[in-house]
């Protein structure tokens, strides 16, 4: 790989850019690939399917036998909600090896005491979530229970198009949500996407029992999205 | 997240495959491009290797790396990149095989 390719490739993982290096492995000709570029690109097609599966891989095609390096941002968490969901929910997003930020105007709540070894921010989300630069890389959980703290935090993860993007409620709290959602101007696909109740159906009970069923879901949405309604 | 956990990611491999050349080190990139059965380490995993045989990552966690770097030496020499492949159907295996039964092929090239 030539150093110039490897330092360009360094410097959109590090900006949080999804990349792709071409590499004809017969010749050792070698290209990059930035993911906003990839759909003008002769190989498109493929360029395309792997950068949404993630995935890198050989593949023939009309440039010959080519090897697609395929570099997407680690994924970030983002939480509303400095609360008991969320110190289990924290330390098993870490161990899945997700950068976990958790938002919390409330400073009784946002204690660093509760969050040992967790990003925590004592603001609003409107404050709070523009400087994070939340991405499609990005899953989002509203678990405060308080539309002053969900409400703009899952607007604004609708508008950054997360990957993902949790509500805790019940049934009827969602539909609430949904009510005070579309007044603001939310569409119906948008709000479709939104996971209320939230986690996965298992049955689950204790707050580390919910952040199981919550990661599990999350983890669905990353490696199945069609698995994923 | 503490440093050993960073290191244990590809990413930062491509990091140090960066900052070793740059420092004038010459360097080879290893690269799993394909596998076959059970394989220890996915499509992607990189090790990176300098002139002196030191490396940082893994393509098979721990099987073949020895024959990896010895072939890297060739690959930082004549500045020609190679694919390399393991498996227990191989000849190598009883050199250097995975005996979790699967066959990877690496694809190896100089970084400069």
């Amino acid at each position: 790989m030539r150093l110039d390719i490897l330092t360009a490739l360094n410097a959109e993982r590090a900006a949080r850019h999804a990349v792709v290096i071409v590499t004809e492995t017969q010749s050792g000709k070698q290209r990059l690939v930035k993911g906003e570029d990839a759909a003008r690109d002769p190989l498109k097609e493929f360029l395309i399917k792997h950068l949404r599966s993630g995935k890198s891989g050989m593949e023939e095609t009309p440039e010959g036998r080519v090897f697609l390096t395929v570099h997407v941002p680690p994924p970030r968490l983002v939480i509303t909600g400095a609360v008991h969901i969320s110190q289990a929910l924290a330390p098993m997003a870490r161990m899945l090896n997700y950068d976990v930020t958790i938002v919390d105007p409330r400073t009784a709540f946002a204690s660093p005491e509760r969050f040992p070894d967790t990003k925590v921010i004592a603001q609003w989300p409107d404050t709070a979530l523009p400087p994070l630069k939340i991405d499609r890389y990005t899953a989002f959980a509203a678990l405060t229970h308080d539309p002053k703290i969900d409400d703009p935090a899952l607007t604004h993860a609708l508008a950054r198009d997360c990957f993902y993007i949790g509500a805790l409620g019940s049934k009827k709290t969602h539909a609430r949500r949904v009510e005070r959602l579309k007044a603001q101007g939310v569409s119906d696909a948008q709000i479709a996407r939104i996971h209320a109740p939230i986690g996965l159906a298992i049955g689950a009970v204790s707050p580390s029992e919910i952040a199981v069923s919550i990661m599990a879901q999350i983890t669905a949405s990353l490696r199945q999205p069609e698995s994923v309604s | 997240m503490t440093d050993t956990q960073m290191l244990a990611r590809d990413e930062d491999i491509l990091k140090a495959a960066e900052d070793w050349r740059k420092l004038g080190r010459d360097v080879a990139l290893a690269t799993v491009v394909e596998t076959w059965g059970s394989a220890p380490r996915p499509v992607g995993a990189n090790l990176v290797i300098d002139g002196e045989g030191n490396f940082l990552g893994s393509v098979s966690g721990g099987c073949v790396e020895g024959a990896v770097v010895t072939e890297a030496m060739d690959v930082i020499a004549d500045g020609k990149p190679k694919t390399l492949e393991f498996g227990v159907a191989d000849e190598t295996a009883w050199k250097a095989g995975l005996s979790c039964g699967g066959t990877i092929r690496v694809y190896v090239e100089k970084v400069d």
